[in-house]
């Protein structure tokens, strides 16, 4: 049975309605507004750690090491070198967001315009599929290797090294949702009156592809917070003495013996965030889905 | 098929091409001195003169790419500034590690991920696909390094049940060898097998409401039947290509993984290469990758030709 | 034969095989109540041809999806459907799947996509065989090659090896009837088999029909949105409307002289039988089909009928004999065009 729905987005006027169904249809489902809330919650509190932070992250007491969890004071306890636990993991939080989100950034500021291209221009679409290949040979940790081997291990280079890595995913749904736009009515009626193709791509295209855009993201985001976590933990990522989860991670398997718990909670909160991310994404993408209502 | 793999083969070797353009000038774009880099221990003017005359630094770009080209299709990668062995002696020790744990891992994966898949799927809206789902998320999300740090601790340590490091040869002694790298393989599988779980089940999905199964149902096939004979192959193309697809990712993953259980593999001996400056070895590693990368893949598209004779026979992919 | 003498030999045989009584389907979605079916009935005598027309979501897939249970599970079914007097709904799965394939037998509407694109179609027409005669794979293949010949595959031998997408979409439809027919059903469904090829292929694939309901004395039940086809192939035609049957009667007596105003509607908004008909379709009769979450007890069709009036809005009028000289010419409405079809189409001008 085939069933002939145009995606209300499609036809312009009726932008508003579709959004308003989508937020509907999130609103609707308990694990979206859950995974919403602890999203929003991590935002905060990563926005405003530097003034909640309990403790200087950078604060030592080396009269009180390996605290455990439930000292007064210290409400998760000390690392090896006496600093506050707690403050560590809620900058070390803010600084997966922000690898997250600069990752993510910098795959769509690449790999956007050539899905876009990709999809709309036949001639460009051979080449641009051999940079995509090119991308996916070298795998984000081989590329993070690189990068640190030529410019050294740092946030950004890791943030750039899981950016490029998703390039190609990105360029691969733009470029499927462009062809998809592309053959419809109103984009040919736009190229019959004459409009130029950055214009058609621009006005009609671009707008029509961000909420496949918007799910790639959802979906990238707990990638990158991963992988950085991954980047730190090997000494390739943030480098100490600034808070990380993944160099928490590291430094708990070097002292495993004298504080096993310090193991758990940065590997929690890491899994919180990507979970959350991950949820929601799925939640969004139901949402998106012109088929769900029939589902 | 004849003009599919042909296609296929030269954008592999087109893509094998640039990507030695690019590990090229990623070498060249090493801080300091190329020879430097080169030379290890030994930076007398004499040794580093003799380094460029064998490298070829004093010839043009092109003459020298050819030349790098030459030495690398040889085995040639120089030798570790750190250990002054060859690089690819290094190799030939290392590699059989992470294919061993690599390839168990897919195995796990493949079968772990495609078995919940189904189950999903065909259990659409009752429990065993809340749990399938659920299992995948979290399969997703967890960074599976951390899982492997918690089985150490708290399962090798704890409890003796596995080594919590080292590795023997399979040649050696399977049984043994076995038991030090099944731990790491279940932890690095988890989240290619979620991955996995997610297209199995969606493909599944798909071929479950689609025009042919609905004819297969009419036939009078048994579920089992239908489920096994027509959903599922279709969906295997699918499986087929996410595999493959995520090979750069269980790359990565099998380097931290190495790292933890302290396996003597080619991750290990990457990570250890980044904190010596071990440019050599650096270099080998970064290409390598890259070749198994696309050689494994235009494999992969082999495979597909063989799954799906809408290419096998005419050569158009689906 | 005729028309004619298709539509009296058809009457003269009493038992039918299929019997559907007062079949009633819904689907509880997200957003409400669906009533897809309510109240069909229908009989197909053996060896009879009987055509189901209607605009699309009228619910004629959802009738003939349900004959053999093959609705998806949440499907709310009630009323009764007989094969040669054994009841079908309500019964367990294991039983319907000996029934399928074997007993009733179906034709989809896309020859593209009803096949299954990674097996050939010997292996598919052979799974039926294999499953329902016990045949050896081998066995299979051979019978597979004869039923190819048999529905006018030509060089059947070296097709039994070609994957759907080696085919055209009209071999496609004749690869699927091959599936349907191999187990010698009685009742073959065929859902919109013409609906998605051209006309010359069409007409090709309706002889095939027509020679095996000669040949092997197949009931079948032909779907279509396409008179020209009930015209073609059909001893009789049911016409539904919004989940009902409004009118029933042999071909011939229908487009002679239609009694329900919305069959009336069709009738003027199409060819003459006996015609070829591939572009002709069921759209002039302005407004849609409702979907409806309950039935409700008027006439569905008063909003879009020239003749309705207070009564068709009160109450639902029941499927009656409407013909003076006929007892086999049924319509459900309360004010049935009066005059045969010229002067329908004169009042419709
Ligand atoms: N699984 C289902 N769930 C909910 N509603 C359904 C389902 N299947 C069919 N319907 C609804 O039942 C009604 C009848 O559908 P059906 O497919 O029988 O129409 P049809 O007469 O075959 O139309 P067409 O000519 O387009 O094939 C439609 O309104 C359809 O939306
Ligand atoms: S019952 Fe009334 S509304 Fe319905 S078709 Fe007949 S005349 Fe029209
Ligand atoms: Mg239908």
């Amino acid at each position: 049975m085939t069933v002939l729905t145009v995606p209300m987005a499609e036809t312009g006027a009726a932008s508003i309605t579709r959004r308003t169904r989508v937020l509907r249809r999130l609103r609707r489902n308990p694990l979206a507004v859950v995974s919403f809330v602890v999203l929003a919650l991590a935002a905060a509190i990563a926005l405003l750690s530097p003034w909640i932070a309990p403790y200087s992250v950078d604060q030592t007491d080396f009269a009180r090491t390996f605290a455990p969890p439930g000292t007064p004071g210290h409400l998760l306890g000390t690392d090896d070198l006496g600093r506050d636990v707690l403050s560590r993991i809620m900058l070390g939080a803010r600084a997966s967001l922000q690898v997250g989100l600069l990752a993510v950034a910098t795959s769509l500021v690449i790999g956007v315009p050539l899905g876009l291209a990709a999809g709309y221009f036949r001639a460009w679409d051979a080449v641009i599929s051999r940079f995509t290949d090119l991308l996916l040979a070298f795998p984000f940790l081989i590329m993070a290797v690189g990068l640190a081997a030529i410019r050294g291990a740092s946030l950004g280079n890791a943030a750039v090294a899981i950016g490029i890595a998703q390039i190609p995913g990105v360029i691969r749904v733009v470029r499927s949702d462009t062809l998809r736009l592309k053959s419809l009515d109103f984009v040919a009626a736009a190229v019959v009156d004459g409009a130029s193709d950055l214009w058609v791509l621009a006005r009609h295209i671009l707008p029509n592809a961000t909420s496949v855009i918007l799910v790639q993201a959802t979906v990238a985001i707990p990638a990158a917070i991963l992988g950085e976590a991954v980047l730190s933990f090997l000494g390739l990522g943030i480098q100490p003495p600034s808070p990380s989860l993944g160099t928490m991670l590291a430094t708990a398997q070097q002292f495993a013996a004298r504080a096993p718990w310090a193991a758990v909670l940065p590997g929690v909160v890491i899994m919180g965030l990507a979970l959350a991310f991950n949820v929601f994404g799925d939640a969004l993408r139901d949402a998106l889905d012109p088929k769900g209502d029939r589902r | 098929m004849a003009r599919y793999l042909l296609t296929r083969a030269w954008q592999s070797a087109l893509t094998l091409l640039l990507s030695t353009i690019v590990v090229f000038f990623g070498v060249r774009a090493l801080p300091g001195d190329p020879a430097l880099a080169l030379a290890g221990e030994d930076r007398s003017p004499e040794a580093l003169e003799a380094i460029r005359r064998h490298y070829g630094l004093d010839q043009p770009l092109p003459v020298q790419f050819a030349q790098y080209v030459e030495r690398m299709v040889q085995g040639d990668f120089g030798v570790s500034i750190r250990t002054g062995t060859p690089v690819s002696s290094m190799l030939t020790t290392a590699l059989p590690v992470t294919v061993e744990l690599s390839v168990l891992a897919i195995l796990l994966a493949t079968a772990l991920g495609v078995g919940a898949g189904v189950l999903a799927a065909v259990r659409r809206g009752r429990p065993a696909e809340w749990v399938a789902n659920g299992m995948a998320l979290i399969g997703l999300s967890v960074p599976h390094f951390w899982l492997g740090l918690l089985a150490i601790l708290y399962l090798s340590v704890a409890t003796g049940l596995f080594p919590a490091s080292g590795f023997v040869p399979i040649l050696e002694d399977p049984v043994d060898n076995l038991h030090h790298i099944v731990l790491p393989a279940v932890i690095l599988g988890t989240g290619l097998a979620a991955i996995i779980m997610r297209q199995t089940r969606s493909a599944m999905l798909d071929s479950l409401s689609s025009d042919y199964v609905r004819t297969a149902k009419a036939k009078g096939l048994r579920p089992r039947a239908v489920i096994t004979q027509h959903a599922l192959r279709n969906s295997l193309i699918v499986v087929v290509t996410v595999v493959g697809l995520q090979l750069g990712g269980l790359i990565s993953g099998a380097v931290v993984t190495e790292q933890i259980f302290g396996l003597p593999g080619f991750g290990k001996m990457t990570i250890d290469a980044v904190f010596q400056r071990d440019y050599p070895v650096i270099q080998a590693v970064v290409l390598l990758t890259a070749t198994a990368y696309i050689v494994i893949n235009f494999l992969v598209d082999l495979l597909y030709s063989v799954i799906d004779p809408r290419i096998r026979v005419t050569g158009d992919p689906a | 034969m005729t028309t004619a003498e298709r539509a009296g030999a058809a009457a003269t045989v009493a038992t039918p095989v299929l019997a559907v009584r007062d079949l009633s389907v819904s689907f509880p979605t997200e957003t409400g109540n669906v009533s897809a079916v309510d109240g069909v009935s229908l009989d197909l005598a053996p060896g009879e041809i009987v055509g189901m027309v209607g605009e699309s979501g009228c619910g004629k897939s959802v009738t003939a999806m349900s004959i053999a249970g093959l609705l998806p599970g949440s499907a709310r079914i009630s009323g009764s459907v007989r094969l040669n007097g054994t009841e079908l709904v309500g019964t367990r799965e294991a039983a319907l799947r000996r029934v399928r394939g074997k007993e009733i037998a179906y034709i989809f509407q896309e020859p593209m996509t009803s096949l299954n694109p990674v097996l050939t179609v010997g292996r598919q027409i052979g799974e039926v065989l294999q499953v329902h005669e016990r045949m050896s794979r081998r066995a299979a293949r051979a019978r597979a090659v004869e039923l190819l010949t048999l529905v006018g595959i030509p060089s059947a031998a070296k097709r039994v090896d070609n994957y759907p997408h080696q085919l055209s979409g009209g071999m496609r439809q004749r690869v699927m009837i091959a599936m349907a027919v191999a187990c010698g059903p009685k009742v073959l469904v065929a859902d919109e088999p013409t609906t998605a090829l051209d006309v010359t292929v069409q007409a090709g694939i309706l002889q095939v029909l027509r020679d095996l309901r000669d040949r092997l004395g197949t009931s079948i039940l032909v779907i279509t949105h396409d008179l020209g086809v009930i015209a073609d192939i059909a001893d009789r035609v049911v016409v539904m409307y919004a989940g009902r049957v409004v009118e029933r009667a042999a071909v011939t007596d229908l487009f002679a002289h239609p009694y329900h105003r919305y069959t009336a509607g069709l009738l003027s908004a199409s060819p003459t039988p006996g015609r070829h008909a591939g572009t002709d379709r069921l759209q002039e009769i302005p407004g849609l089909v409702p979907v409806l979450s309950v039935q409700p007890d008027v006439c569905t069709f008063a909003d879009r009928c020239p003749a309705a009036d207070g009564r068709c809005r009160e109450s639902a009028p029941p499927l009656e004999v409407v013909a003076a000289g006929s007892t086999d010419h049924l319509a459900a409405c309360w004010h049935p065009c009066p005059s045969p079809r010229s002067d329908v189409e004169e009042a419709h001008r």
